[in-house]
């Protein structure tokens, strides 16, 4: 079924992007002839349960690519040209996509999506072939910190263990709570994070971990670990999994008539969590790296009136669906186009070398300074997190 | 308050799980054959409704009554497509037969109705509880055993007191003499079938408020199911639902005490051990051949 409806999407979006680039390159001919254009790749979930995260980050590429490419190109006038494969959200299909990018369409640096196994699996062919491989979503902690030298991963994304710090750090400092109960997925993701959150609580004085409970993606009542967790004394409840099993914990919590604070990792951001988890879905914090709601930047308000101006169903903030994607791959293509710069040239190594050494940019999410050194390969840290809840459908920040 | 919210939440999951394994029962009784893909018919009760009550905003009572319909014409269909061929000729394919048309309803319905897993909207069932010795219980936590005890009972007055019930039991015990005594042997398996999709319709629709509607929602509630069919004895609706209950409060005792980790790997072991000891079931009798 995925396989038709993949075969049914991708020619046609890659037809449609094509056509978007060959357009935004025909009218700068003038300015770039006889140019040869900048390849980028992107393999992501453009098709499946996660397509629309692929269209978020395929959005914020454009955005970007559009301003660079509307400014005169790169390297004086090379137009950026974009070419994006499906992966599906299945690490074997991400990886033969990556390797038609690296090796039959020599792209200079390609993006990932949203799913951390597909990254994961991406990840050591980046770096045997020396090809920059830019996340701008999944937050698996082993992405970037990967033990390659020299590393060719960068993101602009969450990062689960830093994630892990904040989730502790909300619980405390937004809701007094000294006593978390964590409620994990039980798949490698969950066990990620409660080694993430295990050593964030090490790190933490003001709040203890006081149980840890796990459970199944298929589970209906979620009752019993919630009393164990109560009885525990935990006074906050730090969530980690996707929309449908957290809206099945919100829903064993409201059965269970128990309002402690519910503070989530980003999973439940997607996927119908308010309809899914009912009337006290907004009772559930989680992080974001950008909410296009409230006071808007320069940046921000440059970049929602390129969206409307691009993608007509776009009226306003409320119309951009996981805004995260687009926004840390709006900033992520901005790094990268100063990295060719910087560099002088599409050459890997010296693209992969500049990153480490970029300047300052002032951006969408917040101004870099240096975000890259040959230690940390992520621009995000802990506190430019932001948190934010459902209010109906949207999601907007915490007070 | 660990052990009583934990019977609460046993007694309803196990009232599911009886009351699946009771279409089990059902069609098992009257034609040896059982529908192995339960959970999907369990599934499209619960879809139907959706689609009908929310997505199409129909009353939603009409909703849940063309789901049951659907549900029992359902049953028919994969008596007729996927088990009457094979027990004509005297196979034992309609096995693999009935899980493969399960997982073809499985994909048609995600192929319609989606991905994304929906959710239904809150309702008098869900918004309503009240407090039970500091344990507060939800409607739909009592009407779920509630209906699977009714159902129950009900069977076992059709099969006992009632000619129709007598006929079907009649069926398995000696076709050829049922047929020879005017008993539409055709017809009365054929019923049997929609009788249990009914049943896995009604669970689907009970389930729905409490769980995220997905094509896939059905897959383990219908494993469970048939362990505890077999659990039960599988020739005794009574056995069925207290095997089903048992079941329920075991997982969710085993979730409260020792931690959901071991909750898979306990009650499992616990259905082997069990069918090790009592191999008809902790409330099944060896069936007698005459020879």
């Amino acid at each position: 079924m995925s396989f038709t409806k993949a075969f049914a999407a991708l020619p046609r979006r890659a037809v449609l992007l094509s056509a978007a680039a060959a357009f935004a390159a025909g009218m700068f001919t003038h300015q770039a002839i006889a140019q040869e254009p900048i390849k980028l790749g992107h393999v992501a979930a453009l098709s499946g349960a996660s397509a629309q995260s692929g269209e978020a980050i395929t959005r914020g590429l454009m955005v970007a690519i559009d301003e660079i490419n509307g400014r005169g190109g790169l390297l004086g006038g090379r137009m950026i040209e974009l070419i994006q494969r499906d992966d599906e959200s299945n690490p074997p299909k991400g990886l033969i996509a990556a390797r038609e990018l690296i090796f039959k369409e020599e792209v200079v640096a390609f993006f990932g999506g949203i799913d951390s196994p597909v990254s994961l699996a991406i990840v050591p062919l980046a770096n045997k072939e020396k090809t920059p491989f830019l996340g701008v979503w999944a937050a698996a902690t082993p992405i970037t910190r990967n033990g390659a030298e020299p590393n060719y991963v960068f993101r602009t994304s969450a990062v689960d263990a830093l994630v892990d710090i904040r989730l502790l750090k909300h619980a405390n400092e937004k809701f007094g709570a000294t006593k978390a109960g964590l409620m994990l997925i039980n798949n490698p993701w969950g066990e990620s994070n409660e080694k993430g959150l295990t050593a964030a609580d090490a790190e933490n004085d003001n709040i203890e971990i006081v149980g840890i409970e796990k459970f199944e993606g298929s589970d209906v009542d979620m009752v019993p670990q919630l009393t164990r967790l109560k009885q525990a004394g935990a006074d906050a409840i730090i969530l980690v999994v996707n929309a449908p099993p957290g809206a099945q914990m919100m829903k064993s919590r409201e059965r269970m008539g128990w309002d402690v604070p519910v503070i989530s990792h980003w999973g439940i951001s997607g996927g119908r969590f308010p309809e899914l988890a009912g009337p006290t879905a907004g009772e559930a914090h989680f992080v974001q790296t950008y909410s296009f709601f409230g006071e808007q930047g320069p940046v921000g308000q440059r970049v929602i009136e390129a969206l409307k101006a691009k993608y007509p169903e776009i009226n306003g903030p409320e119309d951009i669906f996981s805004p995260v994607g687009t926004a840390n791959a709006y900033d992520m293509m901005h790094l990268l186009a100063m990295a060719i710069e910087k560099a002088g040239s599409t050459d890997r190594d010296a693209v992969r070398d500049a990153l480490e050494n970029l300047g300052t940019y002032e951006g969408l999410i917040k101004t870099y300074n240096r975000p890259f050194t040959p230690d940390n390969h992520d621009s995000l840290g802990p506190d430019d997190y932001i948190m934010v809840h459902f209010s109906g459908d949207q999601i907007v920040p915490v007070e | 308050m660990l052990i009583p919210s934990a019977l609460i939440t046993g007694l309803g999951l196990g009232s599911m799980y009886g009351l699946l394994a009771l279409g089990f029962y059902v069609t098992y009784a009257v034609s040896n054959t059982v529908n192995f893909a339960q959970g999907s018919t369990m599934m499209l009760g619960a879809v139907i409704t959706f689609t009908f009550g929310v997505t199409l905003g129909w009353p939603m009572g009409i909703a849940i009554v063309i789901a049951l319909a659907g549900c029992a014409l359902w049953g028919v269909i994969v008596e007729r497509v996927a088990v009457r061929p094979f027990v004509v000729r005297g196979s034992n394919s309609w096995l693999m037969a009935t899980v493969a048309l399960g997982i073809v309803i499985d994909n048609v319905v995600l192929f319609t109705f989606g991905k994304d897993p929906r959710g239904m909207p809150p309702s008098i069932l869900t918004d309503n509880a009240f407090l039970v010795a500091g344990i507060r219980i939800q409607l739909l936590q009592v009407v779920i055993p509630v209906v699977g005890l009714l159902i129950a009972v009900g069977l076992y007055l059709l099969s006992t007191r009632t000619k129709y019930g007598k006929a079907l039991l009649a069926v398995v015990q000696n076709t050829d003499a049922a047929r020879l005594m005017g008993i539409n042997v055709t017809t009365a398996i054929m019923a049997s079938f929609a009788v249990s999709g009914l049943f896995a319709g009604i669970a689907g629709i009970l389930i729905a408020p409490l769980f995220t509607i997905s094509s896939t929602m059905g897959t383990l509630f219908g494993i469970k199911a048939f362990a505890v069919a077999i659990l039960g004895g599988i020739t005794n609706p009574w056995g069925v639902v207290l095997a089903g209950l048992l079941y329920g409060l075991a997982e969710a005792l085993i979730t409260a005490l020792l931690g959901s980790i071991y909750t898979q790997i306990v009650t499992f072991s616990l259905v082997i051990l069990a069918l090790a000891l009592r191999p008809h079931g902790l409330f099944g009798q060896a069936g007698v051949k005459k020879v």
